[in-house]
């Protein structure tokens, strides 16, 4: 596995001393935003509004899990850990997701919104790495772009059926994207180090360039739904590991069977 | 005794899918074959990366390797470099599938889904997610049953019509 940072195939940003530990970060970032909004998505497993949708988060919820253990793999192949002390023996400052994917469910709405801004974040951030000269990296990416298209569908469908449905409906949805809004601009802080890659050419669209991109295609969706976008600053933090306090109280409870006995073998 | 990929191949046939009765070679989740002296290294293609089954896959691969005479090493890993796609399932899938009660799609989830009960193509799509990661639920309006339907992943889909 190592042979995906050094090996002969290993692309070049990975082989290169220079700019490996920027493309560290960026798996990393990206594994801890799956794992984060995964674990939140599993919270809704049992107590989803209708079956179709309990199945349907529930789904999505293992998947994300699924895309954060084979990045985390990425990242243990280079560190020489176990991913399980990646997922669940690390501190809260050293996680580097957006700090809107920590934050509790709320309501329907709020979790809708959040998966959908979070869905069209990731959806651009994947086709920049894919279309991106970064090998086994990029591969992997165009393999989970195929699979979150489907998230980003349900998210969508329930996103316009909630604001269709009425007075009540539609005003959940508005105060959920006023909520999420500064923290959703987060997702686009610049991981550590990420210039280094955009300078040496690794990675294009540059982050700032795939934020752009982000807030066109969500305001343009919002626009037609006929909802307004709050106008704010950018909450970050989290890719720094500068988190609020619903990380701590999350992660205390997603490793609390891990810390019973690290060393066990599931 | 010398081992040939073909052997490998064929003993490979012998592994079965946790959640599907069909060959993972008859799935198309097999990309390729090498040996070398004693070592035997197999990549696969998964279908959908967070499937819980593929550690189960990849275990019994492993076992049915070390099974064979003239093997000491079996390297098993996913790959990334190629999607799974509808092509990969042989015919003999296809029918297995079908056998199975599970409705399949010739080339994109897109197409009208098939009744794998009456043959109706008179259905609407329920849920684009289902019982496992790589099947969808639909509802067949002329034999009222719920159908489960193959889902490849990346294939658009029209969004549920309730």
């Amino acid at each position: 596995m190592t042979g995906t940072w050094t090996g002969p195939d290993a692309p070049p940003a990975a082989r290169d001393a220079h700019t490996r530990p920027a493309l560290r970060a960026l798996v990393l970032a990206a594994a801890d935003d799956e794992l984060i909004l995964g674990h939140r998505h599993s919270e809704w497993t049992g107590f989803g509004p209708d079956i179709e949708s309990d199945v349907a988060l529930s789904s999505i919820a293992q998947e994300e899990m699924g895309h954060a253990r084979v990045l985390y793999e990425q990242v243990a192949a280079l560190d020489g850990v176990d991913i399980d002390r990646l997922a669940f023996g690390r501190s809260p400052q050293a996680f580097r997701n957006a700090v809107l994917l920590e934050r509790p469910n709320g309501d329907w709405a709020f979790t809708i919104v959040r998966a959908w801004l979070y869905d069209q974040a990731d959806a651009v951030r994947l086709a920049a790495i894919a279309a991106s000269p970064l090998g086994t990296f990029a591969a992997l990416a165009r393999t989970l772009q195929r699979e979150e298209k489907y998230h980003l569908l349900f998210s969508d469908a329930w996103l316009m059926r909630l604001t269709r449905s009425g007075p009540d409906g539609r005003a959940r949805i508005q105060a959920a994207v006023e909520a999420a809004w500064p923290e959703a601009l987060g997702i686009f802080e610049a991981t550590p180090d990420v210039s280094v890659l955009v300078e040496a050419a690794m990675l294009a669209p540059a982050p700032e360039e795939q934020a752009a991109r982000w807030d066109a295609d969500v305001r343009a969706r919002l626009a037609e739904l006929g909802l307004d976008v709050p106008v704010a600053n950018a909450r970050t933090g989290g890719r720094a590991g500068r988190h609020t306090p619903d990380l701590a109280a999350l992660l205390d409870e997603m490793t609390s069977v891990w810390r019973t006995d690290p060393s066990a073998r599931w | 005794m010398t081992l040939s990929t073909r052997g490998i191949w064929d003993a490979l046939a012998d592994v079965e899918d946790p959640e599907l009765p069909v060959a993972i070679t008859d799935l198309g989740l097999v990309h390729s074959v090498t040996v070398e002296g004693l070592r035997v290294r197999v990549q696969l293609v998964p279908t959908f990366v967070g499937c819980p089954a593929l550690d189960v896959i990849r275990e019994r691969v492993r076992a049915r390797l070390l099974r064979l005479a003239g093997v000491e090493h079996a390297d098993v890993h996913f790959t990334y470099d190629e999607p799974w796609t509808l092509q990969r399932l042989t015919e003999t899938a296809r029918a297995r599938l079908a056998a199975h009660g599970l409705s399949v799609p010739r080339a994109r989830l897109a197409e009208p889904a098939e009744c794998p009960f009456c043959g109706s193509t008179n259905t609407v799509l329920e849920n684009p997610f289902g019982t496992t990661l790589c099947r969808a639920m639909y509802y067949c309006l002329d034999c009222r049953n719920p159908i489960e339907r193959f889902r490849p992943p990346g294939d658009s889909l029209p969004a549920p019509d309730r």
